[in-house]
Order: structure tokens, then C-alpha cells, then sequence
């Protein structure tokens, strides 16, 4: 710090946080009314919403706890809750293993590291979009090209999208696809890792996996939780792909009924806005518990060097 | 700031000359594993992407060959598909891409500025309960936009804006993506204040040195706004089904969903073809922006 920060600091404090306050204001009107108007507010009002029965076009009728005694009752709920669990559970350990592992081999100064990396990192940028989707509806089919590389091996293919017990595989398939950017993410991380702890451990005869065990594993573990928890939540929100290769419907037979589709379907379709107000909720308070859950049990295998 | 990611050979920066006479000790028997770790990573970078190219090459082939061929080899160029798809639908293509660009072109402007200013309030200035209203911030990012969605249809739906574009862009204009905003308070606070402190005493007011002091220096990480902005909402699904139900505003994703939706799997190689002019732009800023994207992710985390 300078001498003019301190001399700045002894003048007049009082006297600039008051008008700080004023100029600050302005600087964050823009996201103040967004705040309020377009998100707190809209949550507060889905919170009491969650409480009425509204179909947008007669006033919302308030009916207590009808919506959430309706949920015990709902079995496509609970498919969409088995799908969604199933689909983040899966996906996500997966897909961060693989960026993990790919981060560790291209940190070991491999040449042309830029290549690869831009190659594996291309997948992410292009996996959220309707046209990788209908690709996918079209490698995964029963005459796609999946099934041609498996005859290669001479393995007998199927219909992985039309039929239940492997269309959410597809899904899974296609969030692990796009493992680029946690990797690019882990990459960043182990450049961070200073030179001299190595040298300092093969001094002291650590073999190479004895290193990565003892010295990148641990100072690599609060990059790890932060890619755990903003996958976990990402995960929660997927809704496209599931919509395009379903066709909007989740099929077959609602094998792949994301949550988010389920309150799309409630919502948008039966246009049972109370309903869906009280899936929302619900939504939140899952991926709070979750992200909450993750947070605690950082405590025990997060390593933070500072 | 990682500017190690600015480099072409990041690794040889970074084992500098001290580590550099070990390594050539040891190359007597890298050759081989080096070829075969190669040679994975290859394949494996074949596999993630054959099914893009597949895409690319089968566009370009007649509608009765796209599924009896897996390989990559094209006999002859058929760009009917190109034709006859950039046709097939309620609307030219060209409809759909110029309304896919007014909503990103909206949604770009809207975050550079006023995620910038938020960004400034939070980096630079003194104001009552600010680590609550940063806290809140943060939170924000994390936010499912399904919890606010369904007041927000109802909102925007009494104002009229449904089947206009002005969903999609008003709340960019009003800093909602606070995901930008904490990227460039992250920037921000790289900024010497000393600065601002030389500005201040030449008497410029806080405006002045948001505007010409920080915002030209901000612009890598404006410039990684405008490109993630860009590239989240040309894919953006959600909330573009639920508030363009006309055909006649449909963006490129809608267009495309509803193409293979009411096709049901006749007239692939148009659905194809103008899959692959849907993923163009992303592509062209991958391969002009990838330095920023990448920063970008690397600094604050991303999608």
C-alpha cells in the first residue's frame, strides 16, 4: 500500500463514505432493480405462489399445503427425482474424474498442449446447443453411428435413445462429453502448484505417484470443490438436451423426465403455475442441500494451503 | 492474472531454465512413452469429436446415404441440403439468425455496461452493507433461473412483452448475470488503485475514472463478457421456448427444435446442414475469442 492509500484513509472517512454511498447507488442502480424486480422479487412471489392454485388466466386461489401434499402423491415426480438424481450422481463424478485426469496428463509438459487443449475444450462450448442435441438423437438411433462403431468390435447395437434403459445413458454420455472446461479449470490449478514442491519431495526420493498423492492431490483439492459444486448445481438445471432428444416428452416411458422438464411440462404446458411454483421451491431447496452438504464436508478433505 | 494463458508453450515457461538439465537427462527413453501418450490423446480427441465431424461431412451428403455411411470420406459435395434446407422451414434461415443475433447483440451491450458499473460500485467503492449485497451477489450465480421463472412469465406477460424480445434482453440491461459481474470485480481489483488516486487528484469524480481509467483497462475482461455472453445466449434454450411462441420471432434453436420436432426423422440432411450453420458463429469465436474464454474460465471458474 501506498502512502497517498493511507493518507487518503486519514482524511475526511466519514465524510466520502457518505457520499460513496450516493455515487455506489447509482453504480448499482441497474443491479438493484434487477435484483429486486427480476430476481428476489419474482422468488418471493413463487414462494407464495407455491401456496395457490394459478393458472394465469383466473386471479391464484390460495390452497394451503395442497401442492406440496400433492408431491407425496406424484409418481412422475418421483421418476424425475430418481432421473435427475441419477443423471447428477452419475455425470458429474465421471465427467470430473475424466477432465482430472486429462488436466494431469497435459500438465506434464506435453508438447503442443495448446492443441489438445483447445480440442477437448471445443465439446463444452457446443454441448448446450439444440444442434449437438439433434446430433445426438441422430448418433444414438438405431441405425446412428454409435452402433456402427460397436460393430466394429462386433457388438450387437440398439436403439440407445428409444428405449428406457439407455436413453439417459445418452444424456450422461453427453454432460461427460463436455469435460473441457472443469479441465481447463484443473489446468489453471496445477500451474498454480509451485516448481519447488516438487523438487523439494524428489530430494526427498517421493516417486512420481507418491508426488501426486502427497503433493498435487491435496493442493488441487479446493479447485476440486469448486468444480464439484458448480457441476452438481449446473447438472441440477440441465434441460435441453433432454427436451430435444425426448422430443419434450421425457420418453421413453419418462426415463429421461429432467426435473426442470417435469416443472417445464406443469408450467408451460398444463399452465399449473401453483404447481409449478411449489416444484421450483422444491428444486431450490434440493440444490441448497446439496450445495450444503458439499460445503460441510469440505471441511474434511479440503486443503486450503493459506 | 493467469497470462500464462496467453501463451502458445505455457509448460516451457514454466519449467524455466533450472529444471530444463534433468529433463534432457531423462530423454533417452522418452521418446516412446512421449509417442505413445500422443497417440492417446489423439485418439481420444478423435472419439469426443468424430461425432462433429461426422455432422460436418454428412451434411454435405444426399438425404438416402447420411445413415448407411459412419465414415468421414466424401465421394461427392451434395450442398442441397445447404439449399433445401436453409428453405424447409416457416421462415428463411436467414430469419432466424438475424433474430438469434438482435437477442445476443442485446444481451452483450446489456452486460458490458451494466454489469461493468456494478462491478466498479463492488471493486472500487465504500457503501453501507457491502459485503451482504456482494454475498447476495454471489448467490445469485448459483440461483436456478427455474425458481424465478414462472413470476417472471407472469410479469413479463402483463407488460406484453411475451413474443418480443425484450425478456430476453431487459434483464442482461440489468446486471441478472451476475456471473459477469463477479469476473469483473475479480479484474478490478488487479487495477493499481494508484490509479484512480492520480485521477482523483487531477479532480476527476468517480464517473470519470469508471469511464477512463478503468473501463479501458477492463477490456480483457470485457471482452470475455461479450464473448461467454455470446456463446450462452446463441445456445440459450430455456427461456427463449417459453417466451417466443411465434414462429415468425423463433430463434435459431427454436427454429431447430421445431424443425426435427414436426420432421420426425424424413429430411435429416436439412436438419443437418442447418444444425451446422446454427454451430458456425460459436465455432468462429472459439477460434478468435479461445484466449479470453479461456482466462475466463480459468480466473472465475464458468459454466
Amino acid at each position: 500500500m501506498s502512502a497517498t492509500t493511507e493518507l487518503r484513509n486519514l482524511g475526511g472517512r466519514g465524510s466520502t463514505a457518505k457520499r460513496q454511498n450516493k455515487v455506489a447507488f447509482w453504480f448499482l442502480l441497474p443491479w438493484f432493480l434487477g435484483l429486486f424486480a427480476i430476481t428476489l422479487g419474482p422468488m418471493v412471489a413463487s414462494l407464495v405462489l407455491s401456496f395457490t392454485d394459478y393458472n394465469l388466466l383466473q386471479p391464484a386461489e390460495f390452497n394451503g399445503l395442497e401442492n406440496f401434499s400433492r408431491m407425496l402423491g406424484d409418481a412422475r415426480l418421483h421418476q424425475s427425482l430418481g432421473v435427475t438424481f441419477t443423471y447428477v450422481l452419475v455425470s458429474v463424478p465421471v465427467q470430473l474424474g475424466l477432465a482430472l485426469g486429462l488436466a494431469i496428463v497435459l500438465d506434464r509438459g506435453v508438447r503442443g498442449l495448446a492443441f489438445y487443449r483447445s480440442m477437448f475444450y471445443l465439446p463444452s462450448l457446443l454441448g448446450a446447443s439444440v444442434a449437438i442435441a439433434v446430433l445426438w438423437r441422430m448418433v444414438f438411433g438405431a441405425d446412428g453411428l454409435f452402433n456402427d462403431g460397436l460393430a466394429l468390435f462386433g457388438v450387437e447395437g440398439r436403439g440407445w435413445i428409444s428405449e428406457p434403459e439407455t436413453a439417459l445413458g445418452t444424456l450422461i454420455t453427453l454432460n461427460v462429453w463436455t469435460f473441457g472446461s472443469p479441465m481447463v479449470i484443473f489446468l489453471a490449478g496445477l500451474r498454480q502448484i509451485p516448481r519447488m514442491y516438487y523438487e523439494a519431495a524428489s530430494v526427498d526420493g517421493a516417486s512420481r505417484w507418491r508426488q501426486f498423492v502427497s503433493v498435487t492431490l491435496p493442493l488441487l483439492t479446493p479447485i476440486i470443490f469448486f468444480n464439484l459444486v458448480l457441476q452438481i448445481i449446473h447438472a441440477f438445471q440441465s434441460f435441453t438436451q433432454a427436451f430435444i432428444v425426448s422430443g419434450g416428452t421425457g420418453g421413453p416411458a419418462d426415463s429421461t423426465l429432467f426435473y426442470t422438464l417435469y416443472l417445464y411440462q406443469r408450467g408451460f404446458g398444463n399452465f399449473d403455475m401453483g404447481y409449478a411454483s411449489a416444484l421450483a421451491w422444491l428444486l431450490l431447496l434440493i440444490v441448497g442441500a446439496f450445495t450444503a452438504v458439499n460445503f460441510w464436508a469440505s471441511k474434511y478433505w479440503v486443503f486450503y494451503n493459506d | 492474472m493467469t497470462d500464462t494463458f496467453a501463451k502458445t508453450t505455457p509448460a516451457a515457461g514454466r519449467l524455466g531454465p533450472a529444471s530444463a538439465p534433468p529433463r534432457r537427462a531423462r530423454s533417452g527413453f522418452r521418446p516412446v512413452r512421449s509417442i505413445i501418450k500422443h497417440a492417446l490423446l489423439i485418439l481420444c480427441a478423435l472419439v469426443m469429436l468424430y461425432p462433429v465431424l461426422w455432422m460436418v461431412v454428412s451434411s454435405l451428403r444426399p438425404n438416402d446415404v447420411i445413415f448407411r455411411d459412419p465414415s468421414l470420406l466424401l465421394n461427392d459435395l451434395e450442398t442441397g441440403n445447404y439449399a433445401e434446407g436453409w428453405n424447409a422451414f416457416a421462415d428463411p434461415f436467414s430469419v432466424y439468425l438475424i433474430n438469434s443475433s438482435i437477442v445476443v447483440l442485446g444481451a452483450i451491450v446489456g452486460n458490458l455496461v451494466s454489469c461493468s458499473m456494478a462491478a466498479y460500485a463492488f471493486a472500487r467503492l465504500e457503501f453501507t452493507a457491502k459485503r451482504w449485497w456482494f454475498a447476495i451477489m454471489l448467490l445469485t450465480i448459483m440461483l436456478p433461473i427455474h425458481v424465478i421463472i414462472v413470476p417472471q412469465y407472469v410479469l413479463f406477460a402483463q407488460l406484453g412483452w411475451v413474443n418480443t424480445f425484450l425478456p430476453l434482453i431487459v434483464p442482461k440491461l440489468l446486471a441478472t448475470d451476475a456471473f459477469f459481474v463477479f469476473l469483473m470485480v475479480q479484474f478490478i481489483r488487479g487495477v493499481p488503485i494508484e490509479l484512480d488516486e492520480a485521477a482523483r487528484i487531477d479532480g476527476a469524480g468517480h464517473p470519470r475514472i469508471f469511464a477512463q481509467i478503468i473501463l479501458p483497462l477492463m477490456v480483457p475482461a470485457l471482452a470475455t463478457t461479450a464473448i461467454f455472453t455470446f456463446i450462452w445466449t446463441w445456445n440459450d434454450f430455456f427461456s427463449q421456448l417459453i417466451y417466443l411462441t411465434d414462429p415468425d420471432i423463433y430463434t435459431v434453436p427454436l427454429a431447430l427444435r421445431a424443425f426435427v420436432d414436426a420432421q420426425s426423422g424424413t429430411n435429416w440432411g436439412a436438419a443437418l446442414a442447418m444444425s451446422v450453420v446454427s454451430l458456425v458463429p460459436i465455432f468462429l469465436v472459439f477460434l478468435f475469442g479461445q484466449r479470453f474464454l479461456l482466462r475466463g474460465i480459468a480466473t472465475t471458474g464458468g459454466k
